[in-house]
C-alpha cells in the first residue's frame, strides 16, 4: 500500500512587505512616496515539497533562512505570495511557546479552550482530560491562571494538549528545548509512539543531533531556498558546511580588520595504517591510525597548536587531542611544514568516522579548521550498534 | 506494516487535499467560510465564555461593572437632562425611555468596540493556529449579547416597576430591531476588526465616531424634538441611520407611556417604521456578506501584520 501525500507544497514563494509606517499620520505624510518606506524581503522563494504520511521531516538552515515560515504556512496561518500548500488530515501545530493560551485563564479553562482551537469536541476533551493533565505532570497547577505559570509549565501543557488531539500531521517549532529533561524525554518518547502509528511529523530545529535521530527527511533551507531535500545525513553534512563556510568568512574578516598578515592553513592530510596508506579508506576495527598533516604558513606563527579529533558522521567527537594537551611545547610554524600524530588500536565499530584537524594559536585564535578532513571507514564484525566497539560475552545462570 | 498505521494511512488517502488556511475566490468562498465558522461553533462558545470570565477576572464586583456604565449614564442623563433641562415634563416615563435607548446602544457600542480590537486583542491565537478568524469578533457579539440580556432584565424590571410591562405585538418591534442592530454591528465589527489589524488608529477613530453616533441617535431626546427641526433631506439622512430606527424599535416595545401621548396626537416617531427597520435589515444582510468578504480577504495576511 502507498503512503499518500500528506503535505503537498507546491511552488510555494513568501514575500514579507517591511513597512517603516504603521499610523495613519505616517501613511498620510509619506503619501505617494510610500513606497520608498517598503522594503521587500523574500522569506521563501520557490519551494516545492511532497510529504508522505508517516515520514518524520526536519527542517533544518540557520536563522532567518525562512524554517518558521514554510511551517506556518503549512499551518495555514500565512498564506503563500505564489503556490499552494495543500494538507491531508487533523493538523495540530506547536509554535513558540503557549500556542494561543489566555493569560487570564486557568490551566483546565485553557485545555478545553486550545482543544476546541485544535478541533476536538468537548465530550472528546472531557475524555482525554486526565490524560492530558498527567502527561502534562502539573496536575498541582491546573486550577491556576496560567499567567502564573513558568515558561517550561506552559510547554508542557501546551505539547500534552496537541498530543492528545490524535493528530494525522503535528508541527513543532523549537519548543521542546524549554522543557527540562525528563520532560524533554518523555517528549521524544512520545514522537517515536506517534512515528510507529504512522503520523506524519514535521520538525523544525536546532538540534541537528535530533534530526539525525528522528527524521526520514531533512529539508535543509538556505536564504528562502530549498538546498537539500533528502536523507538527514547528507543534508546535515551540506549544513555542516554551510555553517564551516560561514564561519570561515566571519574569520577571514576578523583577519582582516586585526590586519595581520600571518596565514596557515592545512594543505592536506592523510591517514595511515600499519605504515600503509589507508587508499580505500578502511582499516578493521582495532588498528592504529596515524593521521599526517601538511601545514602552509605565509608569514611565522611563534606559537601554535595543533589539534585532531575523530568524530562520527553526525558530529560527535568520540576522540580529540591537540599538541597542548599531550603536553608537548607550542609549535613554531614557518612555510611548508608536516606533523603526524599516531595513533594506538582503535576499538571503534563498524562504521563511518571523521577526522577533524585544527590550527590555532597558542592564545586560542583559530588559524584554520577543517571540521571534514579525512573520512574513514571501519570494518569489523556485526553484532553490535554505536560507535565503541566492545568484545562481550554472555551467560546466562 | 502495522495495523493502526495501515487504517491512518487508508483513511489519509480517502481524503481529498485541501488548501492549508483560508480558501481563496471572493464569491465562492462564501459557503466555505459559513461552513467553517459553522464548524467551529463550539470553539465559539468557549470563546464567549473565555471573554465573560476573563474580563472582570481578578475584580471582586465582577459582572456587577458591566452594569455600573449604563446606571450610571442613566443616572446622569436623568439628573441632567431629565430634571434640569426640563425633558422629564414632556417626556412621560423619562427613566425608562432612557433606559430603553441606553441598552441598545450599549450592546452597539461594545460589539464596536470590543470587535475592532478582537483580532489584535487575540493576536496570540491567530499567530499560532488557522481558524476562522471570524470567531473572534463573533464571540465579542456573543459576550455583548449576555451583557445585553442582563441589562434587559433591568429593563423589564423597570417597565414593571412603572406598571407598564410591555405586552402582545409590540415585542415584534424588539425583535425585529435586535436582528437589525446585530446585522449591523457584526458587519462592522468584522470589517474594523481586519482594518484594525493594518491601521490600529481604527480603534480610536470608532471611539469617536461612536460619540458622535450616541448623539445622532433619539437616546436621550425623542424623535418628536427633532422631527420639528429637521425636513427634507435632513431629515431623511437622520432616518436613515440603523442606529436610530433600532432604538426607536426598541422604545416602541418598551416605552409603553408614549401610547398615551401618541393618542393624544404627540408625533413621537416617524411612519413606515416597519418597512423601514425591514428594508435596513435586507441591505444589513447585504453589507454583512460584503464585510465577510473583505474580512476573509484581509485575514491572509494577518499573521505577518501583528
Amino acid at each position: 500500500m502507498g503512503h499518500p501525500v500528506v503535505i503537498s507544497i507546491e511552488d510555494v514563494s513568501k514575500r514579507f512587505v517591511i513597512r517603516k509606517e504603521k499610523s495613519l499620520k505616517e501613511r498620510l505624510v509619506n503619501f505617494g512616496r510610500s513606497n520608498l518606506h517598503k522594503e521587500d524581503f523574500w522569506a521563501l522563494r520557490n519551494v516545492s515539497a511532497q510529504i508522505e504520511s508517516g515520514t518524520t521531516v526536519g527542517l533544518i538552515g540557520p536563522n532567518g533562512s525562512g524554517k518558521s515560515t514554510l511551517l506556518k504556512l503549512i499551518g495555514g496561518i500565512l498564506q503563500p505570495t505564489t503556490g499552494t500548500v495543500r494538507l491531508r488530515g487533523r493538523l495540530a501545530a506547536l509554535l513558540e511557546l503557549g500556542t494561543g493560551f489566555h493569560p487570564d485563564l486557568t490551566g483546565r479553562e485553557n485545555v478545553y479552550l486550545n482543544a476546541s482551537i485544535l478541533g476536538l469536541t468537548k465530550e472528546e476533551t472531557d475524555r482525554h482530560f486526565d490524560a492530558i493533565v498527567d502527561f502534562s505532570g502539573i496536575e498541582q497547577f491546573i486550577d491556576t491562571q496560567v499567567k502564573f505559570y513558568s515558561s517550561g509549565m506552559f510547554v508542557r501543557l501546551a505539547f500534552s494538549v496537541a498530543v492528545h488531539v490524535d493528530p494525522d500531521i503535528l508541527l513543532v517549532d523549537e519548543v521542546l528545548a524549554v522543557g527540562d529533561e525528563p520532560f524533554q524525554r518523555k517528549c521524544l518518547e512520545r514522537i517515536r509512539a506517534f512515528q510507529k502509528e504512522g503520523r506524519t511529523i514535521v520538525l523544525v530545529t536546532h538540534g541537528l543531533d535530533q534530526v539525525a535521530e528522528f527524521c526520514d527527511r531533512a529539508l535543509v533551507l538556505e536564504n528562502g531556498h530549498l538546498a537539500v531535500d533528502g536523507k538527514p545525513r547528507e543534508a546535515l553534512r551540506e549544513l555542516r558546511a554551510d555553517f564551516e563556510a560561514m564561519r570561515q568568512e566571519d574569520l577571514e574578516r576578523a583577519r582582516e580588520r586585526s590586519g595581520t598578515s600571518v596565514r596557515s592553513v592545512f594543505n592536506g592530510v592523510a591517514l595511515r595504517t600499519r605504515g600503509s596508506e589507508v587508499t580505500s579508506p578502511a582499516i578493521s576495527s582495532g588498528d592504529p591510525l596515524t593521521i599526517a598533516v601538511e601545514t602552509g604558513t605565509e608569514g611565522v606563527v611563534d606559537a601554535a597548536v595543533l589539534g585532531i579529533a575523530v568524530t562520527t558522521t553526525l558530529g560527535t567527537v568520540l576522540f580529540s587531542t591537540t599538541t597542548e594537551k599531550l603536553g608537548l611545547p607550542d609549535l613554531r610554524l614557518a612555510g611548508v611544514q608536516q606533523f603526524q600524530f599516531d595513533l594506538g588500536p582503535l576499538a571503534l565499530n563498524e562504521g563511518e568516522y571523521i577526522v577533524q584537524t585544527s590550527l590555532k594559536t597558542a592564545d586560542g585564535q583559530e588559524l584554520h579548521v577543517v571540521p571534514q578532513a579525512a573520512h574513514f571507514t571501519v570494518q569489523g564484525k556485526n553484532g553490535s550498534s554505536g560507535p565503541l566497539a566492545v568484545a562481550t560475552a554472555f551467560r546466562a545462570f | 506494516m502495522s495495523d493502526v498505521v495501515s487504517q491512518r494511512t487508508a483513511a489519509l488517502e480517502r481524503q481529498p487535499l485541501r488548501i492549508a488556511g483560508p480558501r481563496p475566490g471572493f464569491a465562492r468562498g462564501t459557503l466555505a467560510s459559513v461552513r467553517d465558522i459553522l464548524g467551529k461553533r463550539e470553539l465559539l462558545n468557549f470563546l464567549v465564555r473565555r471573554e465573560l470570565k476573563s474580563k472582570y477576572k481578578d475584580s471582586v464586583l465582577g459582572f456587577f461593572w458591566s452594569l455600573m456604565r449604563p446606571l450610571v449614564q442613566l443616572g446622569v442623563y436623568y439628573v441632567a437632562i431629565g430634571k434640569f433641562m426640563g425633558a422629564s415634563a414632556t417626556t412621560p416615563d423619562y427613566a425608562v425611555f432612557i433606559y430603553t435607548g441606553l441598552s441598545a446602544w450599549t450592546l452597539f457600542s461594545e460589539i464596536m468596540l470590543i470587535g475592532t480590537g478582537s483580532i489584535v486583542a487575540n493576536s496570540g491565537l491567530v499567530k499560532k493556529v488557522y481558524l476562522p478568524r471570524e470567531v473572534f469578533p463573533l464571540s465579542v457579539v456573543g459576550s455583548a449579547l449576555f451583557n445585553f440580556g442582563i441589562q434587559l432584565v433591568i429593563l423589564i424590571g423597570a417597565t414593571v416597576l412603572v406598571g407598564k410591562f410591555p405586552l402582545g405585538s409590540r415585542w415584534w418591534y424588539f425583535v425585529l430591531a435586535l436582528a437589525v442592530l446585530l446585522v449591523w454591528s457584526t458587519a462592522l465589527a468584522l470589517l474594523l476588526s481586519a482594518v484594525n489589524v493594518y491601521l490600529r488608529d481604527v480603534q480610536y477613530l470608532v471611539d469617536v465616531v461612536l460619540m458622535l453616533l450616541f448623539w445622532a441617535s433619539p437616546i436621550v431626546y425623542s424623535w418628536g424634538q427633532v422631527a420639528g427641526k429637521f425636513h427634507g433631506a435632513l431629515r431623511d439622512l437622520y432616518l436613515s441611520n440603523p442606529m436610530t430606527l433600532v432604538i426607536m424599535g426598541f422604545q416602541k416595545t418598551f416605552w409603553v407611556a408614549a401610547d398615551k401621548e401618541i393618542a393624544q396626537g404627540k408625533l413621537l416617531f416617524p411612519g413606515h417604521l416597519v418597512p423601514a427597520l425591514g428594508i435596513a435589515f435586507g441591505v444589513g444582510l447585504v453589507f454583512l456578506w460584503l464585510c465577510q468578504r473583505i474580512f476573509a480577504r484581509l485575514q491572509s495576511n494577518f499573521a505577518q501584520e501583528l
